[in-house]
C-alpha cells in the first residue's frame, strides 16, 4: 500500500537546517538563501510522489541531492557571470560562507576552489553528513567515485589546514 | 588503501565539522516567504494556522478552495496534520497569511460582533450523507437550533437522527458550520466533538440559551 509522505511542514522543519548549513558550505551566504528556497520549492514539486516509506534519512539525502544540484547550478551561473574584480576583500566576502576566524575562512575559500565534483563530497560528507553510497547517489557515480573524490578533496584541504 | 583512515578525525576533518556548525542556523529565515512563494506557483494544497480563541489555540487548514478543517486544542496538531496528508494531499505547510480572514471572522464571532461566516469552505473531507446533513445545519441561523430529528428530516432521512447525530459529531469544520445548533428535542443539549461546557458556550454566546446558574 502506498502511503503518503509526512506533511510538507514537517519535511521542512527537520531538514532546513542540515540543507541551510550545506548551501552556506557549499555556495556561501550570497547564493544560499536562494538555494534554499529553490531547493524547497523543487521538493514541494516532487513530493507527492514521494513514497511515505521511505525513512527519515532517506528524505535528508533525497533534499540533500536536490540541494547538491541548486548549489551546482549556482556555481555555473556564477562561473558565467564571473569578471574581473578590483577588490580582492570583496570577492573573499561574496565567496566565504564563515564571518568567523580567518582559519575557517580559509579552509572555505579551498574548499570553494575544489573541483566541482570533490567539492561536493567534501561537503555533503561534513556538512550534509550523508554515507559514501548516498554521495555517489547525490552527484551521480559509482560510491567507489564517490570515496575517492572525497580522498583527493580531503587530501588537498589538508595542505590547507595545518595538522 | 583504507579510506576511512583519510576520513579520521584530524584537524582538517574536525575543522569542517567544526566550523559546518559554528555559525548561527539561519534556516527559519531562509524559510521566511517560502508558504507564500510555494502559494504563487499553485504548489500548496493546504495552508495551516493556528488562531486564538476563548477554547484556546484552534488549527484552521485551508485549501485553494476554502477552509476545510478546524480542530479544537485537544487535538494533535501532528495527527490532524498528517490525517489531512493522507486525505487531501502531503503539500501542507504552515502559512498564516492565507488564513488571516479566517481569523478574523472567527474572533468577531467570538466576540458576538459577527453573526455568519462568509469564508468560503472545502467540502472535500464530507460524505454525500455528512454533506446533506452538515449543509442543513450551515443554514440554521444565529441565535436558533433545531432538534436532530428535524436536521435528519430536512436532509431527507426522517428516520436518521441517529445517523445524523454522528455527521453532525464528525463535523470537520465546527464553529463555522454551526452544528452545535443542533440539540435533542425536548432541548437537552445532546452531544458534541469538542465537548459539551463548549457547545453551551456558544449557545450562550449565541443567545440560543439562558447562562447556567452556578
Amino acid at each position: 500500500m502506498s502511503q503518503a509522505p509526512p506533511p510538507f511542514q514537517a519535511f521542512l522543519d527537520d531538514h532546513r537546517e542540515v540543507v541551510w548549513r550545506f548551501l552556506l558550505a557549499s555556495v556561501g551566504r550570497t547564493d544560499a538563501d536562494d538555494c534554499f528556497q529553490e531547493t524547497f520549492i523543487a521538493a514541494l514539486r516532487a513530493y507527492p510522489q514521494l513514497s511515505g516509506r521511505r525513512r527519515e534519512h532517506n528524505l535528508r539525502a533525497w533534499v540533500l541531492t536536490i540541494a547538491q544540484r541548486k548549489a551546482l547550478d549556482a556555481h555555473r551561473a556564477r562561473a558565467r557571470r564571473a569578471t574581473p574584480v578590483a577588490d580582492p576583500a570583496q570577492v573573499s566576502q561574496m565567496t566565504t560562507p564563515a564571518a568567523g576566524d580567518g582559519r575557517d575562512e580559509a579552509l572555505w575559500q579551498a574548499v570553494e576552489e575544489l573541483p566541482e565534483r570533490q567539492r561536493s563530497a567534501v561537503v555533503l560528507r561534513f556538512v550534509g553528513d550523508l554515507a559514501h553510497r548516498e554521495i555517489g547517489m547525490a552527484i551521480g557515480c559509482s560510491e567507489e567515485a564517490a570515496r575517492r573524490s572525497l580522498h583527493e578533496g580531503l587530501s588537498k584541504l589538508r595542505k590547507v589546514v595545518p595538522a | 588503501m583504507n579510506v576511512d583512515f583519510f576520513e579520521d578525525e584530524d584537524s582538517t576533518v574536525r575543522a569542517l565539522r567544526r566550523s559546518a556548525t559554528a555559525r548561527r542556523d539561519e534556516s527559519a529565515e531562509a524559510a521566511r516567504g517560502l508558504a507564500e512563494r510555494a502559494a504563487r506557483e499553485e504548489l500548496l494544497d493546504v495552508a495551516y494556522a493556528t488562531v486564538d480563541s476563548p477554547f484556546g489555540p484552534l488549527l484552521a487548514a485551508s485549501t485553494p478552495r476554502g477552509l476545510v478543517r478546524l480542530a479544537f486544542p485537544e487535538e494533535s496538531e501532528e495527527e490532524v496534520l498528517e490525517r489531512l496528508a493522507r486525505r487531501l494531499s502531503p503539500r501542507i505547510m504552515r502559512a498564516p497569511a492565507r488564513l488571516q480572514a479566517v481569523a478574523r471572522e472567527l474572533d468577531e464571532y467570538f466576540s458576538g460582533r459577527r453573526h455568519a461566516f462568509e469564508t468560503e469552505l472545502d467540502w472535500t473531507l464530507i460524505g454525500p450523507f455528512g454533506r446533506k446533513v452538515l449543509g442543513v445545519a450551515a443554514a440554521i441561523p444565529y441565535g436558533s437550533v433545531l432538534s436532530y430529528q428535524e436536521v435528519a428530516g430536512e436532509a431527507g432521512s426522517p428516520r436518521g437522527s441517529r445517523a445524523a447525530g454522528n455527521a453532525l459529531g464528525s463535523n470537520p469544520i465546527p464553529i463555522v458550520i454551526p452544528c452545535h445548533r443542533v440539540l435533542r428535542t425536548g432541548g437537552n443539549l445532546g452531544g458534541y466533538g469538542g465537548g459539551l461546557p463548549r457547545k453551551r458556550w456558544l449557545l450562550e454566546l449565541e443567545g440560543a440559551l439562558a447562562p447556567e446558574l452556578s
